[in-house]
């Protein structure tokens, strides 16, 4: 097991490495000079040129990805284009809105997919497992800004039992930040539910045909049982795989979200960076994301090896 | 059925299991009609038949589980107990406790994600007989008792880290763990090598004879059962055609079904003499090793020697068998002739050529080979009619045939195998088992080969169709002149179809000569034991 995780951590160390270069290149291979940007199109060249001094922006691109590597390491992730303020401040405002709104919608998405999955499964081809699927069919079908403002409609115009939008802060308490967090969370989590709960029910179908569970059932263990013991595990991992997709999807694809609801998180941060040409800010949020992503998937693989002892053993 | 009243007349203690007149249905197709048969305690009663004959469904009857939609009627009588109108409950607290079950399966019955312990364990837990402390001590024990000692197999132990027949060890365990009157056995060593069958076998036989439980054995494998069964009863598409003490069965058969099955079981084909011998497949000094993953990343990776050394040559007109248990090499081998992958040391020419050059197979010599494989229901597309099935080798020629030369062609390979050429318009999912088998040999004969390889070819189909390939075979050698290869785990096989045996273990050939007189008087030890543990039909003489 232990051999298993260290070789997970160093593909990890590789994939960041890698990630790093990609975006770097990436992102300075793009069309348009932040320092020009910033004075704008009348500037003289030499109003540029210093500007360009200033931002680190005239060293060879080797020295400069090293800088910026280097810093990231720190906890230094460079000084704002436009807002001339540490990168690292803004990242971790808006990563204080955006991890929490994450883990919050996942937690949600999580909580609604699996009880449903096992009941469709459970009860395959009868009114419960129609019921369950057409409902996941909707949550597919509908977007999810509309089903934002349909939440804001009811329950922040309507019932006012939430504000429609803005965030309140961690510093009022933890209730508080929760509270404002809710509807983004639920109007996040409904979609990914839906297909969890798909992929939940058809993989442990799927387990349900297997050798072993009429095995079970030869043992004397009822239907219920059987699938609570035997079918729920194994049908994990597929779920596991989604579940860290969706993560992922959630952290970095929140932005339609965010606007819908005015919450200043890492969606918002990176388009308006781009908008703007702030491309360090760009780099280092799409850097995070990716380290978000990476850091998920080795911990969805470790969960494979706690759910499967095939994977432990192979290594 | 006369000693079956009798002996139910003489008190209900003598029947542990009592099934009368069952039909079922699934979904409105009837699948048994009228079946009747009993156990007594101690009693091993073997059921056989075909495959559709319903011997399945007879103990998934048993159980109680049987698929949706399922209709039964008649009356099965459990130690006293109706199981047909028994309620879910009452069958949980029956299952596993009164009644066992071992499947066919080993690979796929044991649940990959729990060890081994908690598997037999939770036989023992879910009828809470013993509290959670005291079972694990017991599922050590029963463990042990079907061979597989703790301090070798702990009970932290995997499926997957068991081969098959220590894998049926654990499925055995968690049926007996309750020593439950009665064990139903499904086909339980159908899917091991013949020596791990032997000792499953012989595990059973010693339970029953220890515990005093009654077993009911289902196998399609007439020979597995003659020297164990105390009883056998012969199933044909749901019914029973005959039922009988196995002396009694043996030594004077009734029913012309019955007949068929032991004759079809020891089928010999009447093979044509073979020309002189000039070689055709020469393979030299073939060594297969096949790379590792990479245990530790600085490391090298290891190697496996699936094939070592080997050697021999097939004559022109000659049927060469190979024998060998799963993982000796001869899948591998069968690759390598074909020059589907390369070899590390060694050659294999056909007719002089080597079959691989360079980097990748010669077409030359592919083009004069040709395989059969072992399942019938895989190995063709389901969306193409027969005539795109069995032309598929066209594509190795330089100048296939076309328009009327391609119909004939057609039509002549179908009727060499026993079908119709208006056979070429339809699909797959038409034929039985066995008319598959027939297309996948016309599939090889349709440009000619020099050789054919059949892996398996026989395995997967019923014995009395199994015959009707077999006779197909040797028709053919008289027509064609075939050179083959015959690939099989089954020695009664491989005796009956070839002139010269190879016997494979490990990679390597231990033994070789002509047929009859390796089969009867095998030289190397592995050869010996596994001749040994090949179960045979008793001479019956007439019959």
């Amino acid at each position: 097991m232990l051999r298993y995780a260290l070789k997970r951590l160093v593909s990890l160390i590789v994939s960041l490495a890698v990630a790093s270069l990609v975006i770097f290149f990436v992102i300075e291979v793009a069309p348009g000079d932040p320092a020009q940007f910033m004075l704008g199109m009348n500037a003289q060249p030499d109003t540029v040129a210093a500007l360009r001094a200033e931002l680190g922006l005239d060293v060879p691109k080797w020295e400069r990805y090293l800088n910026w590597v280097g810093g990231m390491l720190t906890g230094d992730f460079g000084t704002s284009y436009t807002y001339r303020t540490p990168v690292a401040d803004m990242v971790a405002d808006r990563l204080w809105v955006s991890l929490p709104l994450a883990i919050y919608a996942l937690t949600i998405s999580t909580l609604i997919a699996f009880p449903a999955g096992i009941y469709a499964a459970a009860r395959r081809g009868r009114a419960g497992d129609v019921a369950v699927m057409g409902a996941t069919q909707l949550g597919v079908a509908i977007p999810n800004f509309w089903f934002a403002m349909m939440l804001v409609l009811v329950f922040a115009i309507n019932l006012r039992w939430f504000s429609a939008g803005g965030f309140a802060g961690w510093d009022k308490g933890l209730w508080a930040g929760l509270h404002s967090l809710t509807l983004p969370a639920i109007a996040l989590a409904l979609p990914q539910a839906a297909i969890l709960a798909r992929v939940m029910r058809s993989s442990l179908l799927d387990i349900l045909g297997e050798d072993f569970m009429r095995t079970a059932r030869a043992k004397g263990l009822s239907r219920r049982q059987a699938l609570w013991r035997h079918g729920v595990r194994n049908a994990l991992i597929p779920v596991l795989t989604i579940i860290g997709l969706q993560f992922a999807f959630l952290m970095a694809g929140a932005i339609i979200i965010e606007q819908v609801f005015y919450l200043p998180g890492l969606g918002r941060l990176i388009f308006q960076s781009i908008s703007a040409r702030d491309l360090i800010v760009v780099e280092s949020v799409v850097m995070l994301l990716v380290f978000a992503v990476i850091v998920v998937n080795f911990l969805v693989d470790l969960a494979y090896a706690a759910v499967d002892p095939r994977l432990r053993s192979r290594t | 059925m006369m000693t079956d009243r009798q002996s139910r007349d003489r008190g209900q203690d003598m029947t542990l299991l009592s099934i009368e007149n069952l039909t079922l249905s699934i979904h409105g197709t009837p699948i048994l009609r009228d079946v009747s048969l009993s156990i007594a305690p101690g009693e091993i009663h073997a059921v056989t038949g075909e495959s559709g004959s319903g011997k399945s469904m007879t103990a998934l009857a048993i159980m109680q589980l049987l698929p949706n939609g399922a209709q039964a009627t008649g009356h099965i009588t459990l130690g006293g107990t109706d199981i047909l109108t028994a309620t879910e409950a009452q069958m949980c607290a029956i299952r596993g406790r009164d009644v066992g079950m071992v499947f066919q399966e080993p690979m796929t019955a044991l649940n990959p994600v729990k060890t081994i312990g908690d598997q037999v364990m939770e036989t023992i837990l879910i009828h809470k007989a013993l509290p959670p402390d005291r079972a694990r001590a017991r599922a050590a024990e029963i463990l042990a008792r079907v061979g597989l000692p703790p301090d070798r197999f702990p009970l932290s132990r995997y499926p997957h880290e068991l081969s098959g027949g220590q894998r049926q060890r654990v499925v055995i365990a968690m049926a007996i763990a309750l020593r439950p009157k009665l064990l139903i056995a499904d086909e339980p060593t159908t899917a091991l090598d013949v020596t791990t069958q032997a000792q499953i076998l012989d595990l059973l036989k010693g339970l029953v004879a220890e515990d005093g439980m009654g077993m009911l054995m289902i196998t399609h494998d007439l020979a597995v059962v003659a020297d164990m069964a105390h009883r056998i009863t012969v199933m044909r598409t749901g019914e029973v055609v005959e039922s009988a003490s196995t002396p009694d069965l043996l030594a004077n058969m009734q029913h012309p079904y019955t007949k068929m099955l032991f004759s079809a079981s020891t089928h010999r084909v009447d093979l044509p003499a073979r020309p002189a011998p000039t070689p055709l497949l020469e393979v030299r000094g073939v060594t297969r090793d096949y790379r590792l993953p990479r245990r530790h990343l600085f490391r090298d990776h290891g190697t496996y020697r699936a094939v070592s050394d080997v050697s021999f040559t097939i004559d022109r007109g000659e049927r060469l068998g190979l024998v060998g248990e799963s993982g000796c090499g001869k899948s591998t081998l069968t690759r390598a002739i074909l020059g589907l992958e390369q070899v590390q040391e060694g050659q294999i020419l056909l007719g002089g050529q080597p079959v691989f050059t360079g980097h990748r197979p010669n077409l030359a010599m592919r083009r004069r080979m040709q395989v059969v494989f072992q399942d019938p229901y895989g190995s063709f597309n389901p969306r193409h009619r027969v005539e795109r099935l069995i032309t598929e080798p066209f594509h190795l020629l330089p100048d296939p045939p076309k328009g009327v030369a391609r119909e004939e062609a057609i039509a002549e390979a179908l009727k060499a195998v026993g079908l119709r050429p208006e056979d070429a318009g339809k699909y797959v999912h038409e034929f039985s088992g066995g008319q598959r088998q027939r297309i996948a040999i016309a599939r090889a004969l349709i440009i000619r080969p020099d050789l054919i390889l059949f892996d398996e070819a026989v395995s997967a189909l019923d014995v009395s169709v199994r015959a009707q390939i077999l006779d197909l075979l040797a028709d053919l050698c008289r027509q064609y002149d075939l050179t083959y290869l015959f690939i099989s785990h089954d020695v009664s096989v491989v005796r009956s179809v070839t002139d010269r045996v190879l016997v494979m273990q490990a990679g390597r050939i231990v033994e070789q000569g002509p047929t009859e007189q390796v089969l009867t008087n095998p030289q190397h030890p592995y050869t010996q034991t596994l001749i040994a543990a090949a179960p045979v039909l008793p001479d019956l003489g007439a019959a």
